[in-house]
């Protein structure tokens, strides 16, 4: 939920990245983590658990710089893909801005895409949201991997609504900046449309 | 034209504040932290903390919302107030007026029954003020002029600037 503080003159948004269990999802923000300018970052917050899979949400603050007086901060958070983790991510998806989808290119990981796609809304509607409603953006995670699905293929399939997207090789850092400033400006459109 | 979901004005902030930093000074406590359920900072008075605040108010929200889903499955409504202690510090946190987090940081100079019972009084004024905030923006929603075009256009410029590999 944006937020916006006249005295402290801040402006907070909240980024959400969603999507199957180990598609890549803490992978980007670690990647965004270690790229930015140290002086525009936060701590990264990481509830994982012993096998380094996330077990609540990772957490990262970036600050854009003043304009107009005000600070601009996105809060990026990742939700737990596995799928018993649904209460955690309900939580996490309360008072979103902007929704990251990261899909899993490799054929094994098909159905698992469209499980967590159809959470997706699930779990929207409980907060009475569309994907309409907020600036939602895919990537195609994991291209460089072996028995990876066509991209047309995966479009057809997870975004027959032509929301943006971007092939994605968040390891490398292929398509992570990309998608994250695609969401974001969306993010600020809706902010001055409304 | 900009809204958001929710503004706090500048006469609301210095309402907000001064009941906070009398919590701060009658329950003898170290800090007072005001977030939103969604992990937004609102305020914060008391020792400059040590710690990253915004990873602090996320991690709050979310330690609040989680022990909310535990008592609706024990048959609770909700745990209007949660009690952390350490061996040195300890945390008292209270929701206020719904949709915001009253987190109290307190050591040995002080009782959790002192800042409890201060929390109380505190939780009753912040009511009336958030309240009159939300029921304000319900009504107004005032448009945030001057946030144009130009404003948002020089933020994606920062956008391109920082989000680089």
């Amino acid at each position: 939920m944006s937020l916006i503080n006249y005295s402290s003159r801040e402006i907070n948004c909240k980024i959400v990245y969603y999507g199957p269990g180990l598609c890549g999802k803490t992978t980007n923000i670690q990647y965004v983590y270690n790229k930015v300018d140290p002086s525009t970052k936060g701590k990264l917050i990481t509830l994982a658990t012993e096998m380094d899979r996330t077990l609540f949400f990772d957490f990262l603050p970036l600050e854009l710089g003043q304009v107009k007086g005000f600070k601009t901060r996105f809060h990026l958070y990742t939700v737990p893909g596995q799928v018993y983790y649904d209460a955690s991510r309900k939580l996490i998806l309360r008072g979103v801005d902007g929704i990251v989808f990261v899909a899993d290119s490799q054929s094994a990981r098909y159905d698992a895409n469209i499980e967590s796609l159809y959470n997706l809304h699930e779990n929207l509607e409980e907060y009475k949201l569309k994907l309409d409603d907020v600036p939602f953006v895919i990537q195609y995670n994991k291209r460089d991997m072996d028995n990876i699905i066509p991209v047309e293929e995966m479009e057809q399939e997870l975004n027959p609504e032509k929301f943006p997207s971007f092939p994605a090789v968040a390891v490398k850092g292929d398509g992570v900046f990309d998608t994250l400033k695609c969401v974001a400006k969306g993010v600020l459109k809706k902010l001055s449309q409304n | 034209m900009v809204r958001a979901d929710w503004t706090i004005y500048e006469e609301d902030y210095w309402a907000i504040n001064s009941v906070i930093k009398e919590l701060i000074e009658n329950s003898n406590s170290t800090s007072v932290i005001l977030i939103d359920k969604t992990g937004q900072l609102i305020a914060s008075v008391g020792m400059e903390p040590e710690f990253d605040l915004m990873s602090f108010a996320s991690l709050c929200a979310a330690d609040f919302e989680a022990n909310a889903q535990l008592a609706k499955l024990i048959g609770e409504k909700d745990f209007s107030t949660l009690y952390h202690q350490g061996v040195d510090e300890s945390m008292y946190l209270a929701r206020v007026a719904q949709h915001i987090i009253l987190v109290v940081l307190f050591n040995k100079r002080t009782t959790l029954g002192l800042v409890r019972l201060r929390v109380k009084k505190a939780v009753d004024s912040l009511d009336t003020v958030l309240n009159r905030l939300f029921n304000k923006l319900e009504y107004e929603n005032e448009d945030l002029k001057q946030f144009d075009a130009g404003f948002t256009e020089e933020l994606n410029k920062e956008i391109d600037s920082l989000f680089k590999d």
